[in-house]
């Protein structure tokens, strides 16, 4: 955990005084990522490099798991706090692999054990041990370094990560990579973890909390749902983008909004339990399963209104289908693709898990008809 | 010529260990003193202007003063004198080398350092002096070449090296050793900083480029 009070920094320049930081309170707790935001010069870097000492504060309190960073030597507190630079900082006099055990050296790790964790860091990265333990940063590119500047703050293991836009320098593919990889590691190391962004996208995927700040305040401090569903104020709404309303997509999956999992027909039921149930459900169209329950076609009320016969002959293949586990720009952008108006949702088997209609994701995007139960969810 | 070539092995012999010995310990001094003047702005500008100042004394000057000095530990003449001359004007290069090489260490690979919870020895011994080597190196390079030319100098005060044949030369007006020794200068002059050039090379990470 790490908790802020009144934390303020005011820097004495020949200019006059600039304050950097102002009287920012907050928490983070114990095995959460919150991302820092905000314009260039708000005080972000600033922020993070009062936690581990590297810039002194000027006023207030820090506290590191209930301990209060004044009484810790800030070397001891250093190597205890994983840390990122925003310049990358890798030592060009270093081979990658001394690079990343830095740390577990300056602890006295034996070597083997150091060096064996740094080839398991870099895999878990997707550098190839055996290609890039012994090069030199220089004959690495910009993202690869960025990458042995993650992992060498996690080396040692510390309980508190601090990273300065730690995935800035990567192109937008391997950046999308790298950091599921990142939130697939975090979700079994559980580091608490503050670090800065300039990427709101990367912010809204990966944090559990944002903090937004504008001139060393902290404006906003919430959840990314809860950010973006109500910005507390003009500053933070514009911040965000008017396309804010679209970004808390990314945020929902299919499984918060399907429904209607038990309307469905199997191929050999009649037409008259298809409209039935579809007058009951107030859609035109419902899903024929197979015989153990997969989504294999649909059909439209107004086929086989006053019809008879079987289903066979009405029916119709499905566009596209929705994975449960999709989120809703995925999904979206499916139905736009076909354009269709709904689709039919399975999980990974194939099986029919609901459907999933337009009407029913801009009602759970609507911040008015907001259900608690999605806010929870992450 | 070719029946003095055990003579000149001698003499070059000589002229190296005045010149080694002397860089040798000017390293020994000269790293650490612009390594300690990097904390105070003040202390740089002093101790570089003391070491300027000692550069522009010319060479015989220096000898001379130093005769009366060190004749009464009975060594006015000879290898120490001219030890300590070519010690005294290794140390601009080198102080200055090092200071100029540490105080631009990337501020970024110093707040990594401290960051990563580095003590300020552990900095230096890391990071900044594996940093400055390439640029100490230099600073050595230029010592030696200025100071295998000022050593043939010493020879007028009886250290011997390769001096001793252009001052033999001069008084005998023979210019066979006059050019001997002319040449042997410039040789080993060029031989020793293509050596230290090498040693620079080895001792300075790889600066290739990018490979992705
Ligand atoms: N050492 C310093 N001396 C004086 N002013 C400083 C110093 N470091 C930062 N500042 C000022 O403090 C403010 C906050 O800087 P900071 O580096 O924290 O911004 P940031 O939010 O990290 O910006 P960016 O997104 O560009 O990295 C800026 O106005 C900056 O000019
Ligand atoms: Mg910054």
């Amino acid at each position: 955990m790490i908790r802020m009070e009144n934390l303020t920094k005011i820097f004495d320049t020949p200019d006059g005084d600039i304050t950097a930081v102002n009287h920012v309170n907050m928490e983070v707790p114990a095995g959460e990522i919150c991302i820092l935001l905000g314009p260039s010069g708000c005080g972000k870097t600033t922020t993070l490099k009062m936690i581990n000492g590297l810039i002194p504060k000027s006023s207030g309190k820090i506290f590191i798991d209930g301990k209060d960073t004044d009484t810790v030597d800030p070397v001891e507190l250093r190597r205890n706090i994983g840390y990122v630079i925003q310049q990358i900082g890798l030592f060009p006099n270093m081979t990658i692999e001394d690079n990343i055990c830095v740390v577990p050296d300056l602890l006295g790790w034996e070597k083997a054990k150091s060096r064996k964790r740094a080839a398991e860091l870099l895999e878990l990265v997707n550098l190839v041990p055996s290609a890039f333990l012994k090069r030199y940063p220089k004959e690495l590119s910009g993202g690869q370094q960025q990458r042995v500047g993650v992992i060498r703050a996690l080396a040692a293991d510390p309980p508190v990560l601090l990273m300065d836009e730690p995935f800035g320098a990567i192109d937008p593919i391997n950046r999308a990579v790298i950091q599921d990889e990142f939130l697939k590691m975090q979700k079994e190391i559980k580091k608490t973890i503050m670090f800065v962004s300039h990427d709101i996208d990367e912010a809204i995927k990966m944090a559990d909390k944002i903090a937004i700040f504008k001139d060393g305040v902290l404006e906003q401090y919430s959840a990314p749902d809860d950010l973006l569903a109500s910005p507390a104020n003009d500053f933070i709404a514009s911040f965000l983008g008017q396309d804010r309303t679209l970004k808390r997509l990314s945020l929902l999956c299919v499984d918060d909004v399907k429904f209607g999992e038990e309307y469905k027909v199997h191929g050999e039921a009649d037409l008259a339990n298809a409209i039935a149930q579809m007058k009951e459900l107030g859609h035109q169209n419902i899903v024929v399963t197979g015989l153990r329950g997969r989504a294999r076609a649909f059909l439209h009320l107004n086929d086989i209104m006053g019809k008879k016969g079987v289903i066979e002959e009405y029916r119709q293949a499905l566009p596209a289908v929705a994975n449960v586990k999709e989120d809703l720009k995925t999904a979206v952008s499916t139905m736009f693709r076909h354009d269709v108006s709904w689709l039919a949702c399975v999980d990974d088997d194939g099986f029919y898990k609901g459907y999933i209609t337009q009407k029913a994701i801009s009602r759970a995007l609507s911040a008015i008809y907001r259900d608690e139960t999605l806010n929870t969810k992450r | 010529m070719v029946d003095n070539l055990g003579l000149i092995g001698q003499r070059t012999l000589e002229h190296v260990s005045i010149v080694g010995v002397a860089v040798g310990i000017a390293i020994l001094t000269g790293v650490p003193i612009g390594i300690a003047i990097t904390q105070s702005k003040r202390a740089a500008d002093i101790v570089l202007g003391i070491a300027s100042v000692i550069v522009t004394i010319p060479s015989v000057a220096l000898f001379g003063l130093m005769i009366p000095i060190l004749s009464t530990i009975g060594q006015g003449v000879g290898y120490l004198p001219a030890v300590i001359a070519v010690l005294l004007y290794s140390q601009l290069p080198i102080i200055r080398n090092t200071y100029v090489a540490i105080t631009n260490v990337d501020p970024a690979m110093r707040e990594a350092a401290k960051g990563l919870g580095m003590t300020t020895m552990q900095r230096l011994m890391w990071v900044e002096i594996p940093l400055a080597v390439p640029v100490v190196m230099v600073g050595v390079r230029v010592a030696v070449v200025m100071n295998i030319g000022i050593t043939a100098i010493a020879a007028y005060i009886g250290a011997g090296g390769l001096g001793t044949f252009i001052s033999r030369g001069i008084s005998q007006t023979d210019p066979r050793q006059l050019i001997t020794g002319a040449i042997a200068v410039s040789v080993l002059a060029i031989v020793s900083d293509y050596f230290l050039l090498f040693v620079q090379k080895k001792l300075t990470p790889p600066q290739s480029t990018v490979i992705d």
